[in-house]
């Protein structure tokens, strides 16, 4: 049955049985995201300072590191199993930062080594992560699509 | 006996003649451990996946079961179980080493039941001395086949639920004077699915409350017993939202159960300090407290006759995917014990 053509008993249902849902406590989970989250990217910015002033990185360069850096962290707290009781604490805050996209992709390799290294590790490492590097892709080539054609028409003029 | 459309009374009042009860580490350090037979420290139990150490479970409830009824495999007619992995995998390859005639059955979460009925049918109608069933979950395996690998970082909503590990395996058997003492199974309901239009794979427990009621109000309708007939009433794994939904579905219905005398095995597993969320649920659920803990409790007194009503979710992953509301089912089996 689908979702959207629900019988009025199932709606009534639907109306007792919210009655008795435990609400998401949204309030205290941004909080918790917010906090989170910004101690996640501070822990990232000092470590980019850290490529800045000990080797030979810019500003602009040092943010490869970085990130192999901060998804170094994130597979081992996701090894140890650390990760995924964080990630129940913070939501958002762990999900959106780089070290969430590493914990898609860590979490479903160690998963799958049951099943071999190639149909198991290879075929389901990026089960999660697989939507976001397609739609990440897609939607910059659509951006940059747009930038281009706007380039073209008006010459520049917004350069 | 058929009596009405769905119910059987067992006149010849089929035994649990003994159980066998496995878990994993989280149930250790639930609140019901001393009623486990067996409990592991880790979910991989020393196999090389969790399907394995899902078979594992059975494997050693089954054989606790047997050991304590002085039975030998040979002995047994038929093995009815099941669980929640693709295909009942763990349970048929338990059965492969156990070597017994073997049903396998799914009925997601309420399978314990749906094998309880079953086996106690069979044995009623003279059809087999001793049957073994029970079924199985474990919450790894459950929660890569249902969810998102064990260690990703998603967050879940308080309504969701914690799957047990752990398996829950009786013998069931002709009454006989050696027997008497035993726990009988006197009546059963078998539940239809019920459907009411939720789609939320992490609120099990509102989805299934549905199908609870029914197969409660289905039970005292055909059998034409009441709540004043039972101790207790148990549910399966409808967790807090669950159970709070079914007094309130019965309610309207003119049922009015005591809440102290309608618990639910979800909420009985786990301490409060447990990141459970909404409670317990999976297959084992039912089957681990019902044979594990609250069988005990009728052997010390505290109870005489109880309903165990078994709820299950028919759902799949591809189902939600596919966007499709939950389909339930729950059924009932009432245990008693002679005084």
């Amino acid at each position: 049955m689908g979702k959207n053509n629900k019988t009025p008993e199932q709606k009534q249902y639907e109306k007792l049985e919210q009655q008795h849902e435990t609400k998401r406590p949204v309030l205290k989970n941004c909080i918790k995201a917010f906090f989170v989250g910004g101690t996640i990217c501070a822990i990232g910015q000092a470590v980019s300072y850290f490529y800045i002033y000990f080797f030979n990185f810019t500003e602009q360069t040092a943010s490869n590191p970085t990130v192999a850096t901060m998804i170094f962290f994130s597979m081992l707290l996701t090894g140890f199993g650390v990760y995924d009781r964080l990630g129940q604490f913070a939501g958002a805050g762990s999900a959106v930062p780089v070290t969430g996209f590493g914990n898609s992709v860590i979490s479903a390799a160690i998963e799958h080594r049951t099943e071999g290294f190639v149909l198991g590790v290879g075929g389901n490492m990026f089960k999660l992560a697989g939507s976001v590097i397609l739609f990440g892709v897609f939607s910059a080539f659509v951006v940059a699509l747009i930038k281009t054609i706007v380039i073209q028409w008006f010459g520049g003029g917004f350069q | 006996m058929i009596v009405g459309k769905a119910s059987w009374f067992f006149e010849n009042e089929p035994v649990i003649i003994a159980t066998g009860v496995t878990g994993g580490p989280f149930e250790k350090n639930g609140k019901l451990a001393e009623d486990f037979d067996l409990l592991y420290d880790d979910l991989w139990m020393g196999e090389d996946s969790y399907e394995k150490a899902h078979r594992l479970l059975i494997d050693e409830a089954c054989r606790i079961a047997l050991e304590k009824a002085e039975l030998t495999k040979e002995q047994v007619n038929f093995m009815i179980a099941g669980d929640l992995i693709n295909q009942i995998t763990p349970t048929s390859f338990a059965a492969r080493s156990l070597a017994v005639p073997y049903f396998g059955i799914f009925g997601a979460c309420s399978t314990s039941m749906e094998g309880l009925a079953l086996a106690s049918f069979l044995i009623n109608g003279d059809g087999a001395d001793y049957i073994v069933t029970g079924s199985a979950s474990h919450n790894a395996a459950a929660e890569r086949q249902f969810r998102y690998p064990t260690e990703y970082g998603g967050q879940k909503p308080p309504t969701a639920q914690w799957t047990v590990t752990g398996a829950g395996y009786a013998i069931i058997a002709k009454q006989n004077e050696k027997y008497s003492e035993k726990p009988k199974i006197t009546a059963a309901t078998i539940g239809k699915v019920i459907d009411m239009g939720l789609s939320d794979p992490f609120n099990m427990g509102g989805a299934m409350a549905p199908a609870a009621a029914d197969t409660i109000e289905t039970h005292f309708e055909e059998t034409g017993r009441n709540h004043e007939y039972y101790d207790l009433i148990v549910t399966g794994d409808l967790g807090k939202i669950g159970r709070a939904t079914v007094l309130d579905l019965l309610h309207s219905k003119g049922i009015h159960i005591p809440e102290e005398k309608f618990l639910d095995c979800g909420l009985m597993l786990y301490k409060e300090e447990q990141p459970v969320q909404a409670g317990a649920s999976g297959a084992a659920s039912s089957a681990t407290v019902i044979y594990g803990h609250l069988l005990k409790q009728m052997n010390y007194g505290f109870y005489k006759k109880i309903l165990c009503v078994a709820t299950g979710a028919l759902l799949s992953p591809m189902t939600v995917q596919q966007k499709e509301t939950i389909p339930c089912i729950a059924h009932a089996v009432s245990i008693e014990k002679n005084s």
